[in-house]
């Protein structure tokens, strides 16, 4: 059932970016940072805990987690750290795609030359 | 030839893109993006005994290096522009946007190129991500008390 649900989840966030494209002047680099802003306000009001139970893999696929990762490590680090904490650990759950990211796209970047 | 009757005629020949074909593009890319995602992640947790949130995060590592490997091979951009939204919103949008930002700017020297434009794109999403998670946590703390 999560796959079906992965299916559609993650199909419905693309078709509405899709859609977002297509009949505003918004850029691609809009569309991603709203959806990252969409994903912290859906994590405030509790939701996409929700959406990731229901969809797994649909849900954490989409740049919106990201921005529910930000939120939620934020907020843990707040109820361990207090005020500190919201700095210290805004980024122990997101960490890794910013991670992952710089490492990747450096260590290919050595080998690989831009095609045209 | 006005000024109006010129944006006519230029409207009048430019290519016509069809807001439905890129709306169920965008979906059935996505969808099947998504689908593959839950894939990876059920199989790292049966064969390697993960838990569910840490083959959540194995699975993003995955799916970034794939992009970024397949950014760097060069037919990634072309996928990104025929997928539409659908590879755009999934991690692959970012990893995507952080590895063909540096491949583009690694002539330009470490520093000056590399450096500085490694997140020229990926960057606002990063930005407006934290500053938007801050402020947020401020308002549940005032108001959770």
């Amino acid at each position: 059932m999560t796959f079906i649900w992965a299916f559609l989840i993650a199909g419905s966030f693309c078709l509405i970016g899709e859609l977002i494209l297509d009949n505003t002047k918004l850029t691609p680099g809009h569309i991603t940072s709203l959806f990252t802003v969409i994903g912290c306000i859906l994590a405030f009001f509790g939701l996409y805990d929700k959406l990731i139970d229901l969809a797994g893999g649909g849900a954490s696929t989409i740049i919106s987690n990201f921005g529910y990762l930000l939120y939620t490590g934020a907020y843990e680090g707040y109820l361990a750290n207090g005020i500190l904490g919201i700095f210290t650990g805004m980024l122990t759950k997101g960490g890794a795609a910013i991670v992952g990211s710089i490492v990747f796209a450096a260590i290919l970047t050595l080998f690989f030359n831009p095609k045209d | 030839m006005n000024k109006d009757e010129y944006k006519k005629l230029v409207k009048k020949h430019e290519p016509q893109e069809n807001k439905l074909n890129n709306a169920i593009i965008a979906f059935l890319v996505g969808g099947t993006v998504g689908f593959i995602v839950e894939g990876i992640i059920v199989i790292l947790m049966n064969v390697l005994n993960l838990t569910r949130i840490d083959a959540t995060v194995w699975t993003s590592l995955i799916v970034i290096f794939t992009a970024s490997l397949f950014t760097a091979l060069g037919f990634f951009d072309n996928w990104m522009s025929k997928a539409k939204a659908g590879l755009l919103l999934p991690t692959t949008g970012f990893a995507h946007s952080v590895s063909s930002s540096a491949l583009d700017y690694k002539k330009e020297g470490l520093i000056m190129g590399l450096g500085s434009n490694f997140f020229k794109l990926a960057g606002s999403v990063i930005l407006y991500g934290i500053l938007a998670s801050f402020i947020l946590v401020i308002v549940k703390v005032i108001i959770s008390g």
